[in-house]
């Protein structure tokens, strides 16, 4: 098990060295930041002043070796628009992704898997056949205009929920987050609805899909000549036989929604770190989009690293095969 | 006389499936006696399988029993609900299947699944239900068991998992236990020794069998008594010896012929020309016929199954008899 945890560990450092050069030069290859920090009509002098306290006028290894020492300190350099460091700036939105995501993604995948099992367990009941005709909705609508009819309806119809924003904060950690107060879950709750939409859907056909397949192996079989209650089949060997798939599938969707609510957080004014890298994008703010971008590849990795470890606890033959 | 531990009548399980009815289980009849072996021959698709699953009312959809009776001790099993059947097995039916790397749940430790299958029927204290696992476990061949206990199926071969599914089988001392070819998977030489321990077994345990395979070689050496399969009936049953020596279904001949240790060496094997028919679109009469040599036009008729002693078969024209044609 040690020797497995040190492999992945090693696995997991030679992807974020990779990923740091790819996302340094790859970045660099676009466009020139200094026209949009300068304005226009900007001397020459200060143009070229900007340009050395930016660090711009070194060759382009160098800047990145610099970046690499600035990083490896916990420095991720300072935002050229916002000036402040980057980390801080990131730090401050990344809560507020990351309550909505996790909050999303948890309540999808709890709630999905346990309509998908049923619905794989009792395929041709009625319920089954809404639960699947559901699914098939969630994996159709575009996510932005439910997003939209959430809103119009919840929001301004009704007037039940709040259309936007974060609400009451709460300090933990240093950081504001929502969650623990009601007003900042009633903000919460349509973005993480319409965030989780499409991944209770899917969530509900890979359920399916497992234990269909898993109810018609010699396993079950076996286990119901042995006598055991089908409740028991379902606690002891169905659910953890699905778990692999669902487990992967949960990591994936993780990782891509903390990176990538972009959308929702739009729709939603919800201030996270989506809205801070479109932003940056915008005007090529590279300090920002360096770092966000470090920070995602980090986030899989460590995510991978995880659910890695995870595999390693459920299934013997994953630690065996890689300490062997 | 003594109840027999399993007595079948007129058993029929059909599949109800979108291309028609599959006769897979089309009146199946037979006695086993407390300790008794049968083996249950017949090519694949004949209905063997299906034939051990409806004994444990394990038949899934679209399949189901539609006639015929199950008594197991003495005790209808058709006519139980769920609960009730789902109580007897396991504890006094039991079965195994051919593939013993699929039967065992990769993720569970040997251990965990036997007291899963403990747990089914008993409450028992931690340490009597280790010892019976021990037991169990020593008893089918499994050296140093309570240290394997611990284990998981990947840490055994084939032939080891198969043991570990034959101890969990057979827990709660089942009065009957359907082996469902479960050597075919493993090499010669372990199939051996199992099928010797499988005897033995039987003998102490008083546990009756119904050795499912395809290979006759295989089961007549282990079994008391045999009953050919063919297109979901039963066409020949009889003491091994007697069915080995002296067949009387064309079909069964056909097998024996077809056994390499039956022929002189050198000889080329004989094969039954032709294949199984269709369940769906059997022809009227008896099944084998457009396979058969002795075919007329007597077998447009199904043939009854005509008794002699323990033994039985479904032929107007029995190999080595030149009556029993109707007139
Ligand atoms: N779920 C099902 N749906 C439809 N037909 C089925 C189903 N299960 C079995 N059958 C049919 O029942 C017949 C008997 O199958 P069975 O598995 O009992 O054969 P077998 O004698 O065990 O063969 P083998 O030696 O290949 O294991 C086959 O023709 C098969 O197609
Ligand atoms: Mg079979």
């Amino acid at each position: 098990m040690l020797g497995f945890i040190i492999q992945r560990f090693i696995q997991a450092v030679g992807v974020m060295a990779v990923m740091s050069v790819i996302v340094f030069f790859g970045v660099y290859a676009i466009g020139n930041p200094i026209d949009i920090v300068i304005p226009p009509d900007a001397t020459q002098e200060i143009r070229l002043e900007a340009i050395r306290r930016l660090g711009l006028d070194r060759p382009l290894y160098e800047q990145y070796f610099t970046f690499l020492a600035n990083l490896l300190q916990g420095d991720l350099g300072r935002s050229f628009v916002y000036n402040m460091p980057v980390l801080e700036l990131i730090g401050g939105r990344l809560p507020a992704t990351l309550e909505l995501v996790l909050i999303s993604v948890i309540s999808a995948t709890v709630l999905g898997v346990s309509l998908g099992i049923y619905a794989g367990y009792r395929p041709d009941s009625w319920v089954s056949k809404t639960i699947m005709a559901v699914s098939v909705l969630g994996f159709s609508v575009p996510s932005f205009w439910v997003g939209l009819i959430l809103i119009l309806f919840f929001a301004v119809h009704l007037g039940w929920l709040p259309a936007g924003g974060r609400g009451d904060t709460v300090m933990i950690w240093g950081v504001a987050w929502s969650f623990p107060t009601l007003n900042g879950l009633s903000h919460i709750a349509l973005p993480a609805v319409n965030l989780a939409l499409f991944k209770l859907a899917m969530m509900i056909r890979l359920a399916r899909a497992g234990t269909r397949e898993i109810m018609l192996t010699d396993t079950i079989k076996f286990a119901r000549a042995a006598g055991l209650s089908e409740a028991t089949i379902l606690r002891r060997h169905l659910l953890k036989l699905i778990s692999i798939p669902i487990i992967t599938v949960f990591g994936l969707e993780l990782g891509s929604t903390l990176a990538f609510a972009v959308v929702t957080e739009t729709i939603f004014s919800w201030p996270g770190v989506g809205k801070l890298i479109i932003d940056s994008i915008a005007v090529l703010d590279r300090p920002v989009m360096v770092a966000y971008l470090i920070l995602v590849a980090f986030l899989f990795v460590t995510i991978n690293f995880v659910i890695d470890l995870v595999f390693a606890l459920i299934d013997p033959r994953v630690r065996d095969g890689a300490s062997a | 006389m003594t109840v027999p531990a399993l007595s079948v009548q007129g058993l029929t399980t059909h599949f109800f499936t979108r291309a028609g009815v599959v006769k897979a289980v089309d009146g199946v009849s037979f006695d086993l006696a407390q300790g008794e072996i049968m083996g249950l021959v017949g090519e694949s698709g004949s209905g063997k399988t299906v034939t051990g699953f409806s004994l444990l009312g394990l038949v899934d959809p679209p399949g189901r029993i539609v006639e015929g009776s199950i008594k197991l001790n003495g005790t209808e099993l058709t006519t139980l609900s769920g609960s009730a059947l789902r109580a007897r097995r396991g504890r006094e039916i039991s079965m195994i299947f051919q593939d013993p790397i699929a039967t065992l749940n990769p993720l569970l430790t040997i251990g965990q699944q036997m007291q899963l299958a403990i747990a089914a029927h008993e409450r028992l204290g931690k340490r009597a239900a280790l010892a019976r696992c021990t037991e169990l476990l020593t008893q089918v061949g499994i050296p140093s068991a309570e240290a394997r206990l611990r284990a998981y199926p990947h840490e055994f071969s084939g032939g080891m998992r198969q043991r570990v599914a034959i101890a969990i089988a057979l827990l709660h001392r089942p009065a009957v236990l359907v082996a469902d070819e479960p050597t075919t998977a493993l090499d010669v030489s372990i199939q051996a020794q199992i099928l010797l321990q499988m005897r033995e077994l039987a003998a102490e345990t008083g546990t009756a069998m119904i050795w499912i395979s395809h290979d006759l070689a295989v089961v007549s050496s282990l079994a008391t008594k045999l009953a050919v399969m063919y297109a979901g009936k039963i066409v020949e049953q009889g003491p091994t010896a007697a069915l080995l020596r002296d067949p009387r279904h064309p079909y069964t001949a056909g097998l024996i012929a077809s056994l390499p240790a039956m022929t002189t060496p050198g000889t080329p094997l004989t094969q039954i020309r032709g294949t199984t028919p269709s369940l769906l679109s059997l022809p009227p009469g008896c099944p084998f016929a457009p396979r058969c040599d002795k075919q007329t036009e007597a077998c447009v008729q199904k043939p009854a199954m005509t008794l002699d002693g323990p033994r039985g078969w479904r032929c107007f024209h029995p190999v080595g008899q030149t009556a029993g044609a109707p007139t």
